[in-house]
């Protein structure tokens, strides 16, 4: 009884503190996405004295990146690794995830740990192999070398995210396929698969994410500025003699739009997608 | 299960069994379960070329006196064979005996880095996740604001926090001089560098600990917190008893998790510090990088920094989930 009287009318101080508390993590988390996006309207210099009002707002930043950088080239060389890394492990992962989850075959507790374990694998004992070999094939500096190195993250983070979303899908589905004569390929692609558009979702967004944000690779793998990705590209903003700020910032801004918008649309399913493949071993 | 190899099975029965023992198993295993292994084998083939090939050939680098010098190659018409050589367990001896003077190091700071960033990950995540879920006005805007650092790429979040730390026109060292206090060379400070990291790891990876916790605080059924509250158990005891356990395998995830990210984390260290600067805040995975790519390209220094590492985690993965499998047991 007092503790339902407790939960209705919580202490006026006590209310306070809660509220507070969290305006203080919310502060946190808001002020250098907000400063960033402050500095980026402030002109080329702005960022040097930006308590200073001289120069009021502008859109001279945003002009300047979008015209007289690579920074549209350098967006568009993003979207194509990430968009081709994300169709490749989402198509390659899914039958994976599929047989990983509903089949008892030889060598499926095997093929679950490589898909875990590689998800361990630090950058550093793929890279050089990888980059000794690609030079050797001529795949460095190349798109397509970047997309082969993301999937070997990407195909393994997605077969594992598809497994546990299958997992999740009835198996009498399954059966009422089997029961119709269908192949067992049959009711993959024509029952399943239709059923789990939300989890391809999820695993195509996680590849997504992941290459368009990847840095390491790319660095090392890209060198001319024609073919650089955002990641890599930005860096040259503020090198070792170079500083401009204002143009980074802009860019930061332009480049965080797009992603949070998808971002909050898609963020509730990424969790549980996340978490579900992962407590289901 | 049993359902789907049916048909299999039949196909089987009409294929002339093989005569003699382990082919005729090998052949029937085939038969019952060769459209799994067709499912699985385009991401296998994929896995094989991307990740089996090269890690072998890292293990063979690692092995090896390689470096950029003496890797080969063609340049133009020229072409220039390799000339390294097998040089045995020697990078491993060195490494691991300390006579190449930065492993150790270096593993301290790892070991310590992830440490602070996964418990503080976890921490405030917790916070602010059993914070959130009270009835409270606003809740959703608090809740949307405090994911904002999730949706910004990590490397646009790495030049940001460098903008903030500047140390002539960054924000907080404008804010400490309007408090009074000197501003710090956060950058340039060895160990202001390593707490300049923390933070703005500990800020990108906070909101994902969030969510997930949330989601698993609002799997625990309501009635189990109210019988414990009528049994008269504090809040410190519902929260021990209750909502800790009700969060076991949630937290059991994504600290495993956290953990091998923040181990392997590359941009915010790479990005934040930039290249120049020494080799202090280096974790295991930049510095192998470093060998790598900055300098002189020493390849297999960093194929046997690179090939420790995965050791390292996967030996920690492993008592990890048998820690867990014991604990399970006892409860």
């Amino acid at each position: 009884m007092t503790a339902t009287h407790a939960l209705r009318e919580r202490s006026r101080r006590s209310s306070i503190a809660l509220h507070l508390t969290v305006i203080a993590a919310c502060l946190c988390a808001v002020i250098p996405i907000a400063w960033v996006l402050y500095v980026s309207l402030r002109g080329p210099d702005g960022w040097k004295d930006p308590a200073s009002f001289d120069g009021g707002l502008s859109l001279t930043n945003f002009r300047y990146v979008v015209a007289d950088t690579a920074f549209p080239r350098w967006f568009l060389n993003s979207v194509i690794v990430a968009g081709l890394t994300t169709v490749i492990a989402v198509l390659i992962s899914a039958s994976a995830g599929y047989a990983a989850s509903r089949l008892r075959f030889p060598g499926r507790a095997p093929l679950m740990w490589l898909f875990l374990v590689t998800q361990m694998f630090p950058i550093a004992v793929l890279i050089v192999p990888l980059y000794t070999t690609f030079s050797t094939l001529g795949l460095i500096d190349s798109a397509l070398g970047l997309v082969l190195a993301y999937c070997s993250t990407a195909v393994p983070l997605c077969a594992w995210l598809m497994k546990g979303y299958f997992d999740t899908i009835p198996t009498e589905i399954d059966e009422a396929g089997m029961v119709d004569g269908l192949t067992p390929f049959g009711t993959f692609f024509r029952l399943v698969l239709p059923l789990a558009r939300p989890g391809l979702a999820v695993a195509g967004f996680y590849a997504f994410i992941t290459a368009w944000g990847e840095v390491a690779f790319a660095t090392a793998f890209l060198s001319s500025d024609k073919q650089k990705t955002l990641a890599t590209g930005l860096q040259g903003f503020v090198g070792q003699h170079t500083s401009e700020w204002g143009a980074l910032t802009a860019a930061s801004v332009l480049i965080a739009i797009p992603a949070a918008a998808v971002f909050f649309y898609a963020q509730r399913h990424l969790v549980t997608g996340l978490t579900a493949g992962g407590t289901k071993g | 299960m049993s359902t789907l190899t049916e048909p299999a099975r039949a196909a089987g029965r009409e294929q002339p069994a093989a005569r003699n023992g382990p082919w005729r198993t090998l052949r029937r295993s085939f038969d019952r379960h060769w459209y799994a292994w067709a499912m699985v084998l385009p991401a296998l083939a994929v896995l094989t070329v991307v990740v089996g090939y090269p890690l072998g050939r890292g293990v063979w680098l690692s092995l090896t006196d390689a470096t950029e010098s003496n890797m080969g190659g063609t340049y133009g018409v020229n072409k220039i064979p390799a000339t390294y050589g097998f040089t045995g367990l020697a990078n491993y001896l060195d490494v691991l005996s300390g006579a190449e003077g930065h492993f150790y190091p270096r593993l301290a700071w790892t070991v310590i880095w992830t440490v602070a960033c996964v418990t503080l990950h976890y921490g405030i995540g917790l916070g602010l996740a059993m914070l959130l879920n009270r009835a409270m006005r606003w809740r959703s805007l608090y809740r949307v604001l405090l994911i904002l650092p999730w949706a910004v790429p990590a490397f646009v979040a790495a030049f940001a926090w460098r903008l903030l730390f500047n140390s002539e026109s960054g924000l907080i060292n404008a804010v400490l001089n309007g408090l009074g206090m000197n501003g710090l060379n956060w950058l340039g400070d060895p160990f202001l560098q390593k707490v300049s990291v923390v933070a703005v790891n500990v800020w990108l990876g906070v909101p994902f600990m969030m969510l997930a916790i949330l989601g698993g605080l609002q799997a625990i059924p309501r009635e189990l917190h109210e019988s414990a509250e009528m049994d008269g158990a504090s809040p410190w005891q519902r929260f021990r008893y209750v909502t800790l356990p009700g969060l076991r395998s949630v937290s059991s995830t994504v600290i495993l998790l956290g953990t091998i990210w923040t181990f392997n984390q590359f941009p915010v260290i790479y990005l934040v510090i930039g290249r120049n600067a020494g080799a202090d805040t280096d974790i295991l995975a930049t510095y192998a990088f470093k060998l790598a790519f900055a300098d002189v390209r020493d390849y297999a220094m960093s194929a046997t920094y690179g090939v420790i590492i995965l050791s390292m985690l996967l030996v920690f993965a492993g008592a990890y989930r048998r820690a867990l499998k014991r604990q399970e047991a006892v409860l």
